[in-house]
């Protein structure tokens, strides 16, 4: 299992519906099961509702984690996709 | 793990029709309260501290205001010495009585919320209960979507991309009910069934793959959905596989594990072709069968041994 503690860029929009299909997108490309947590709350990171349900604003901070094949891979994408603000 | 339990200011700032009214120890509101039962300290005040609840609301009701009434000055002194050296959370006084100011400056000194509530006792410890236990019941969220079909609360899971929410809409369109899409948050009621619902934000939406977010609510009508559920039955949908084994007759009643109950379980392979949303309105059907006494596996396989004994019987010479 790896995690990764990410935060949204303070100056966007925050993680609204186009970075969220974005960031499942990405997620989806892994075969490893990702989840997003944040406050307690966990939710499955290939599923563009559950994502959009932490209503991630800017400068909110969440965890990545990612269990099973490729998950180092997966963690260096998303997390890398969280820093450049969603731009692939 | 959040802090179990509920402030004080909580249940005060969003029940007004509980009708409490803060008179002393307002630097008490941050208490939490973790038990959904509450106190009548009626025995307590006669002296007697034994199984004391102390973690509990306290409701004085006319019958512990007339009898703290009723003491003089030294005895009911003493009598809130005792009681106040116990970590109590809260008290309220119902039918709009005033403690006596003996109980006013101890709950300020000890930082315990006083509350005065209008309404009477009886319809006071109703409404407390009913909002302790909805407030203190255990929960968790589980990936799937929750749906109600004929009646019964189904929770469909499975890996993402295995056609969940696509079996959710077919259903919806032949006339059943979404609950849930994604994220189900569950709650246990009264420790013996569990309740489904959905997030405020995420309500009555789905997400398909290739048409994007919609609204079941909008598009298909308000009968389409519902609120919460009770969830009655788990169909798992598993990406067919030759090499795994599903249940070929039904016999065993399988369950899984929620919050500490064992609720019905039943996995479905699915591969092209299969009609998934056919085969979840026949489960929901047996189930209901079953709730009534009805096993049908179970009542074929008693059918099949009976025919067994039966052709030994006719075929075993001698015993005729």
């Amino acid at each position: 299992m790896k995690q990764h503690l990410a935060k949204i860029n303070s100056d966007s929009n925050g993680l609204h519906a186009r970075p969220a299909s974005v960031f499942v997108k990405i997620a989806s490309l892994f075969p490893c099961e990702i989840s997003v947590v944040r406050d307690q709350v966990t939710v499955n990171g290939k599923s563009i509702l559950g994502l959009m349900m932490l209503a991630l604003g800017p400068g909110a901070e969440f965890t990545i984690i990612a269990e099973g094949d490729k998950e180092e891979e997966a963690i260096e994408k998303l997390a890398e996709l969280v820093e450049t603000n969603f731009v692939v | 793990m959040p802090v179990p339990g509920i402030t004080v200011e909580t249940i005060m700032r969003e029940h007004d029709e509980l009708e409490l009214e803060v008179i002393a120890g307002d630097k008490g509101l941050g208490n939490r309260i973790s038990n959904s039962e509450i106190n009548r300290p009626g025995l307590s005040l006669t002296g007697f501290f034994d199984f004391f609840a102390h973690d509990r609301i306290q409701v004085f009701g006319k019958g512990e205001w007339a009898y703290l009434n009723s003491l003089d000055e030294t005895q009911l002194k003493h009598i809130s010495e005792l009681f106040f050296s116990y970590h109590l959370n809260c008290i309220v006084f119902t039918h709009g009585n005033p403690p006596s100011p003996i109980f006013v400056e101890m709950c300020i000194s000890k930082d315990i919320p006083l509350f005065i509530s209008k309404i009477s006792t009886h319809k006071f410890i109703t409404l407390i209960s009913q909002i302790l236990d909805r407030s203190l019941a255990p929960r968790t969220v589980r990936h799937g979507v929750l749906i109600e079909v004929y009646g019964i609360g189904i929770l469909l899971t499975g890996k993402s991309g295995v056609g969940k929410s696509e079996t959710a809409l077919e259903l919806i369109e032949r006339g059943h009910r979404l609950v849930a899409d994604d994220m189900v948050e569950i709650r246990r009621l009264s420790e013996s069934y569990l309740i489904g619902s959905c997030s405020d934000l995420l309500r009555h939406h789905m997400e398909i793959r290739g048409m994007g977010i919609i609204n079941i609510k909008d598009i298909f009508g308000v009968g389409s959905v519902r609120d919460h559920k009770i969830i009655e039955l788990i169909i798992n949908l598993k990406d067919w596989d030759d090499t795994l084994e599903f249940d070929r007759t039904g016999i065993d009643n399988l369950t899984e594990e929620i919050l500490g109950l064992q609720i019905p379980f039943i996995e479905l392979p699915v591969k092209p072709g299969r009609n998934i949303p056919i085969i979840v309105e026949t489960a929901a059907m047996n189930q209901r069968l079953k709730k009534m006494g009805k096993n049908s596996a179970q009542e074929f396989n008693k059918k099949l041994t009976q025919y067994i004994k039966q052709s030994q019987i006719e075929t075993t010479p001698g015993k005729n």
